[in-house]
């Protein structure tokens, strides 16, 4: 069985969860340009491994106000899956959406539901693809949503992650065209073997 | 000029008056101003989890509200600080998803401030302010020439205490 570790040496492991990070977020982002019925490219996944420190500064500016929907993942695999993108951007992938024209200030409750069930089917197709490829039971919890600093909602699955190491491990995609935003998945420490064992490596 | 220090995620950084520390975006995370008002020493940590004794395998003190704030201590009297004369403000603690079932995981940041405050009050460090809880993120700045720790969230006015 793989026994991994957070180094960064292991180029397989990386290229490993990359290729899982494109197919799972090529599937979400599939589910996202057929729900609005436009184009949404997709840029190569990264795999980082960062100290805690530098978790808030990942997309840019820790002070962007983000929306960011959040599912814990159940099942053989544990840990979470966060679909992230700027609030304005959030209030643009609604009307397209709803077929309105943008609102202003924040986010209305039906809005606000909306964003959550978008989060919901598209971080579905994500780990659909995953448990497919893998072959593992993977259930995500219902989306919690919310919109505040970008470094606030990052240090959600930090501090998940924090429980058990001194860094963070996560697969990051980034979508762009009419609408950009991001994928994280942050598998918990256990599930990396579950998952390169599944595959078998 | 003074200069702003920026303290990371499960990381902390002492300074001196007239300079000041800040530290962006805190979520559940819980930031911790400690400084003596005679010698305008002060520092900020920033404390991710509650208690380091449940967890093995990490060598990051700072990343927990109770190794964090003795270190914290520590490094401040090293500094010239004197612990007799330490005083705190804290902030943060949120609660930034909403999630039904309240494991114990989700509702860290009311743990985070529980375990920050017995820590403080065990070193006999008394606490003048506090802006912790409810569901939005906070960047703080601290000054410890004056004491003041400035605090600003997303959609709120931007408040001192």
């Amino acid at each position: 069985m793989a026994k991994f570790n957070l180094t960064e040496d292991d180029k397989v492991y990386y290229d490993v969860l990359k290729e899982i990070g494109n197919i799972g977020s090529g599937n979400a982002v599939t589910a996202l340009a057929h729900m609005l019925n436009c184009k949404v490219d997709m840029s190569v996944p990264q795999v980082r491994l960062l100290d805690f420190k530098d978790v808030g500064s990942i997309l840019g500016d820790e002070e962007q106000i983000m929306a960011g929907v959040y599912l814990m993942v159940e099942g053989d695999i544990t840990g979470s899956i966060m679909f992230l993108l700027e609030k304005e951007c959030s209030k643009n992938l609604i009307a397209m959406l709803m077929g309105s024209a943008p609102s202003e200030g924040d986010l209305n409750e039906i809005e606000q539901s909306a964003l959550k069930e978008i989060g919901n089917i598209i971080t579905a197709a994500y780990l659909n693809s995953l448990s497919t490829l893998t072959n593992l039971k993977i259930y995500p919890s219902v989306p919690s949503l919310c919109i505040d600093m970008a470094a606030a909602i990052l240090s959600v699955p930090a501090i998940e992650f924090g429980l058990i190491g001194d860094k963070l491990l996560l697969i990051e995609n980034q979508f762009s065209e009419g609408i950009s935003g991001y994928f994280i998945l942050v598998p918990d420490l256990d599930s990396y073997d579950k998952i390169f064992s599944s595959i078998g490596m | 000029m003074a200069d702003i220090i920026k303290v990371g995620m499960a990381d902390m950084k002492i300074c001196k008056a007239p300079d000041g520390v800040t530290t962006i975006g805190l979520g559940s995370c819980v930031g911790v101003a400690v400084r003596d008002p005679v010698t305008k020493i002060g520092g900020l940590a920033h404390v991710m989890l509650p208690d380091s004794t449940r967890i093995t395998n990490s060598t990051n003190v700072y990343k927990f509200a109770d190794t964090g704030v003795d270190s914290l201590i520590n490094e401040l009297v090293k500094a010239g600080a004197s612990k007799t004369r330490l005083v705190a403000k804290i902030a943060g603690g949120a609660q930034m998803f909403a999630f039904q079932n309240k494991n114990d995981l989700i509702r860290v940041g009311d743990q985070n401030v529980a375990a920050v405050k017995a820590k403080l009050k065990e070193n006999g460090i008394r606490i003048l302010a506090e802006d912790t809880g409810l569901n939005f993120g906070r960047t703080v700045i601290f000054y410890p020439e004056t004491g003041d720790y400035v605090i600003r969230a997303v959609g709120k006015d931007e408040r001192t205490i």
